[in-house]
């Protein structure tokens, strides 16, 4: 170690002055000020006795004695220990590779102190010589952190550097070690957005407080980290990367050919979209049947989420990306399942089938209305109707199935044709093929729905024909211009023809609204059926299958806080803590974590 | 250092405090609430058990029997993971922040940390519960918009609510903490704090909060005389 600190005094040190010969740090005289003899740090008003944090990455535990490099932040009064560097080194290459390191990532690292991972009790000149140190890298306040080979006890010692002049006014402040996964905080990505670019070297994010500020000098010291122990530089590193960088081939080729295949895409895109925005397509028969349409609906929202995905902007923040990838996985899922489900229909040859079946169960399901209205138009559940309104609206309604069998069987010879096609645009997503499923549904039903609209029409006539006319016997009358029900006199004969027609409606009343009632029923169904349909569409499309995935493989991606743990502690040595990435748990009684200020 | 005590909860339970002591900086409090017991377990397993007894003489179908013991069985496993708490610990850091965690019967644990930066104080609020009026423990969180304001109530040792006597210990050893930790503290309005914290300190806001005295001389005093009177009683009702 001797050798080494000669060979650094005579590799020229700079303008920090040192002691060229081991020994005690007071016996050499220091020409120069130390640079730490700046006076106090403006920002903090530390008394005595104030404990320090030093967070301790848990992959250095075990290194090899060294310094320890990383960042003071004054505010919070606790050092971020980056990196360790091990024996030997030459001091001004050590403060070469930190002022690069500083240049490239913003962050002000610096050599904080001394780390050894010893055998045995602390031999005087190594003592000395880890002092020494001090004095060439000096740092306010200087850390030595200690810990024996094999066993669990450590001790830290950090003391304030008041100048080799006066030695005995350097007060140890206690210290609190907190170990923390680098890999983990890197990769949980708690640090906040990224910072701006014209940033100054050294500055503290002012709105990152507290934890925040070392998830992101972490994050920023990506510089650090590039050199790994198979790099023949001149110092030698010890960090999470140290045993090799961690990249996926994978990864890194689908990075490269990102680029220009998003951008392939987005002009393909963006000219689908320009050409479904045309002028064409806004006509007013068009435009009304494209809204009631909801495989044009599914399609829209396909269309957008594609160009979303495939825009060349970047992701500003990890929710974004978030969001991003759980779109790209449900669109990859529902091609998946819509290929599957082609595969499937062209397996079992269940078009023609489908085909073939579908004019006979079109005439079932006309059959079966048919007798439900003779059914109506008899004593249904042995209700009395009125008979001459039943058959006029019984026999209105069995023209119209009449018309609307005539139609089906008109169209039969396009339906394998259509059928076919429309099983093809399963290629384009499950959700497309169930839409269309849905549209195909309300199109086969679509006589259903004009019985209940004029069944709906019927009965809103005779209800408000009803409340008027109970109003005329009253005496009363309705006040457009006030909205209310207002007294009113009227003429005997107003109040004779208003009477009967009161008693016609009336005793016409269950009539109406037995049909009423049917078929609102029947739409009901209809609409069940289609409401099914739509959910389970909506469900492929934003279901977060990418989080799910990601709790299950990679649950530290999700991190929402952190959580701490106090490690075996005995009197006299420094209190340790663990800090750990807590996982955001998809149930709401769970843990919530940690909460960022703003 | 480790000790234990014994104290009671709002229903008369045995609840049972521990507290560890690792160093003037860091303090951990441990409640552990009532064990479930071999009476209600049983109690609870043989009315569903003769409710479905009762199902199947109707309908004479055994599906009913092999349902009822899997209702059991399931029932169990999701009250013992999701439902009863264990124990509940506060760990509180001084200058890291305050860490509550919640440990349910099945090993499961749920913490949540609170940064220091982010706590305004440590007070122990009065609720009207049901038909009892009850004291809990709670974390004023900052405003950070309105630099004196309060943001935000955490309430602590929800599961176990203990009583008033053990609510007390436990606020005066992180009233010392927080004491500590505002006289050190390195932020900009430092020398505000502590200057503050020396005298008598009021809090206005949500809810009813104690005036107490910040004066570190009455620490030992009779705790009746360092709980003021409410100015209202607010309502707290229970989300779970």
């Amino acid at each position: 170690m001797g050798l080494v600190f000669r060979g650094a005094a005579e590799a020229g040190l700079g303008a920090a002055s040192a002691a060229d010969r081991p020994g005690p740090p007071d016996a050499v005289p220091n020409p120069t000020p130390t640079p730490p003899a700046e006076g106090a740090d403006p920002g903090s008003s530390r008394g005595p006795g104030m404990v320090l944090k030093a967070f301790f990455p848990t992959c250095c535990a075990s290194a090899d004695s060294g310094l320890l490099v990383g960042r003071w932040v004054p505010e919070q009064s606790s050092a971020v220990v980056l990196a360790v560097v091990h024996f030997p080194f030459i001091p001004v290459q050590v403060k070469e590779l930190l002022a690069q390191v500083q240049q490239a990532s913003q962050v002000g690292v610096t050599v904080l102190g001394t780390w050894c991972h010893r055998r045995q009790e602390l031999e005087e000149s190594l003592g000395h010589f880890l002092e020494g140190l001090g004095a060439i890298f000096s740092h306010k306040p200087w850390f030595q952190l200690c810990r024996e080979r094999g066993s669990k006890s450590w001790s830290c010692k950090a003391t304030h550097w008041r100048g080799p002049a006066s030695p005995a006014a350097s007060g140890e402040d206690q210290v609190m070690l907190i170990f923390y996964d680098q890999r983990k905080v890197l990769l949980s990505q708690l640090h906040p957005p990224m910072a701006l670019p014209d940033r100054q070297a050294g500055d503290t994010t002012a709105s990152a407080g507290g934890l925040a500020a070392v998830f992101d000098t972490v994050a920023r010291s990506e510089a650090l980290f590039q050199s790994d122990r198979f790099n023949e530089g001149p110092v030698r590193l010890s960090h999470w990367q140290s045993e090799g960088m961690e990249a996926s081939i994978l990864v890194e080729l689908a990075k490269w050919a990102a680029g220009p295949v998003c951008l392939f895409l987005a002009c393909l895109l963006s000219l689908i979209s320009a050409a479904s925005s045309c002028r064409v397509f806004k006509l007013w028969p068009l435009s009304f049947i494209w809204s009631k349409l909801s495989t044009c609906e599914q399609l829209r929202h396909r269309l957008e989420q594609l160009t979303l995905i495939f825009s060349t902007r970047k992701a500003k923040n990890p929710a974004q990306l978030m969001r991003k990838a759980n779109m790209l996985v449900s669109v990859l899922l529902d091609v998946a399942l819509g290929l599957t489900l082609l595969s499937w229909l062209h397996r079992k040859d269940l078009i023609g089938q489908l085909a073939d079946a579908l004019i006979p169960v079109a005439d079932h399901v006309a059959e079966e209305l048919q007798h439900l209205l003779q059914w109506l138009m008899g004593a249904p559940a042995g209700l009395k109707m009125n008979r001459a309104l039943d058959q006029v609206l019984g026999r209105f309604f069995l023209y119209h199935i009449h018309l609307w069998i005539s139609y089906i069987h008109l169209m039969s010879p396009f339906i394998e044709r259509i059928l076919w096609h429309v099983g093809l645009s399963a290629c384009l997503g499950l959700t497309v093929a169930l839409s269309i499923l849905s549209d195909i549904i309300a199109l086969l039903t679509f006589h259903i729905y004009c019985f209940y609209v004029y069944g709906a029409r019927l009965y809103c006539l005779k209800i408000h024909g009803l409340s008027s006319l109970w109003r005329l016997f009253r005496g009363k009358k309705w006040n457009v211009l006030r909205q209310r029900v207002d007294s009113c006199s009227y003429d005997l004969d107003q109040l004779f023809i208003g009477t009967l027609l009161f008693t016609i409606l009336v005793f016409l009343l269950p009539t109406t609204a037995l049909y009423y009632l049917v078929f609102t029923l029947l739409r009901l169904l209809v609409v069940a059926v289609q409401g099914l349909i739509h959910l389970l569409v909506d469900l492929i499309n934003s279901l977060p299958l990418y989080s799910l995935g990601l709790r299950l493989c990679r649950p530290y991606r999700l991190a929402a806080g952190v959580k701490f743990r106090v490690l075996e502690h005995e009197t006299g040595r420094p209190l340790r803590l663990l800090m750990q990435v807590s996982i955001a748990c998809i149930l709401p009684c769970s843990s919530k974590g940690l909460r960022e200020p703003g | 250092m480790e000790d234990e005590q014994s104290f009671s909860d709002i229903c008369g339970g045995r609840l049972a405090l521990q507290r560890r002591f690792y160093s003037p900086s860091c303090l951990e409090f441990c409640l552990s609430c009532p064990r479930i017991t071999l009476r209600s377990l049983t109690a609870v397993t043989c009315s569903v058990w003769l409710a479905a007894y009762g199902l199947f003489t109707l309908c004479e179908n055994s599906m009913i029997l092999s349902a009822a013991i899997f209702i059991t069985l399931l029932g169990l496993l999701g009250y013992l993971h999701f439902v009863k708490i264990d124990h509940e610990t506060l760990l509180i850091i001084d200058s890291l922040g305050i860490q509550m965690t919640s440990s349910y019967a099945s090993g499961k644990e749920s913490t949540t940390f609170i940064e220091m930066g982010q706590v305004n104080d440590v007070v122990i609020n009065e609720a009207i519960y049901m038909q009892k009026v009850i004291y809990y423990l709670c974390i004023l969180l900052k405003d950070p918009m309105e630099p004196h304001g309060i943001s935000q109530v955490v309430p602590l040792f929800q599961s176990a609510k203990p009583r008033l006597d053990c609510l007390i210990e436990v606020y005066r050893s992180c009233q010392d903490i927080l004491a500590h930790q505002k006289a050190t503290s390195t932020s900009p309005e430092g020398g505000d704090k502590i200057i503050s914290a020396s005298n008598r300190r009021s809090h206005s806001g949500m809810g009813a909060y104690w005036h107490r005295q910040e004066d570190k001389s009455e620490q030992d005093h009779d705790p009746a005389s360092r709980i003021g009177h409410c100015d209202y009683v607010q309502s707290f009702m229970h989300t779970r």
